[in-house]
């Protein structure tokens, strides 16, 4: 039997990787990528929510709605963010973000 | 007893989170992008499973069509080999105990909270479309502008400076 749950963990565990990542991890891509990991965990509780909580019959699509929403936004960020990399490349010819150190006191 | 769709979310459910883990752990930086792809197909699986068939057709579509294509041409303009072999910082493990403790966070939130379910069900078609076009017509406007917006700011961004005119 499935239930709520299950996706409630799965979004837990895969959140908690994406944090891992962003933390960890040294290439700025690498950071963006942990980035989309971690909005996937939340898609995946909204579209839980929306397919187990017992809604009003007028509310029932407003999970999937605010994950296209996410998704949306996902896209627009990963645009600027791969821009911002590119030009950051192009300064300091290293996407390493430990050698980024500028407004490092 | 084990129904046909709970086996079916444990292997999407293992799909999202192996390619997760790969992405973070792998020393290959083209791994790790199709690792990527491999997760966010999982995790289309899942939301199959939730019936949101639609999100799955566009989680399909703009993270296996584009997003991870976008990732790859980074790669491609950054210099690669930098990362030939990724190392993570001295920091991983406070990353790695953040983590455990996000999910242990988490965990307990979802243990410790009671909520009223029912019996998974699908949303037609119909209904998710007139949510989205007549309810939420003004916010679904705005956010393509946002998007408009950032594209555009991307252009600008990485424009080099000779080409001003």
């Amino acid at each position: 039997m499935i239930e709520l749950a299950h996706f409630q963990v799965l979004s837990a565990a895969l959140f908690a990787i994406g944090i891992y990542g962003v933390l960890a991890r040294r290439s700025a891509v690498l950071i963006l990528m942990s980035i989309e990991l971690m909005l996937n965990a939340v898609n995946i509780n909204l579209i839980g929510f929306a397919a187990f909580v017992d809604f009003a019959e007028s509310q029932r699509a407003l999970g999937q709605v605010l994950v296209i929403f996410v998704i949306t936004i996902a896209a627009a960020e990963l645009a600027l963010a791969v821009a911002i990399i590119l030009r950051l490349y192009r300064n300091r010819s290293s996407v390493n973000v430990d050698e980024i150190d500028l407004m490092k006191w | 007893m084990i129904s046909a769709s709970l086996v079916l979310f444990y292997i999407a459910g293992a799909l999202t989170l192996g390619g997760a883990l790969a992405v973070v752990l792998t020393r290959n930086i083209v791994y790790a992008a199709f690792a990527l792809l491999a997760s966010l197909m999982g995790v289309a699986g899942v939301f199959l499973i939730a019936f949101a068939e639609f999100l799955a057709l566009v989680q399909v579509l703009i993270y296996g069509g584009a997003i991870v294509i976008v990732i790859l041409f980074s790669l491609m303009l950054t210099r690669i080999e930098d990362f030939r072999v990724l190392s993570d910082n001295r920091q991983w493990p406070f990353a790695a105990l953040a983590a455990l403790g996000v999910f242990a966070l988490l965990a307990a939130a979802i243990v410790g909270t009671s909520v009223r379910t029912v019996e998974r069900r699908s949303v037609d078609f119909e209904t998710l479309g007139e949510t989205l076009f007549v309810q939420w017509a003004v916010p679904f406007e705005v956010a393509s502008l946002v998007l408009l917006v950032a594209l555009i700011g991307a252009i600008v961004l990485v424009r080099t400076s000779g080409g001003r005119d």
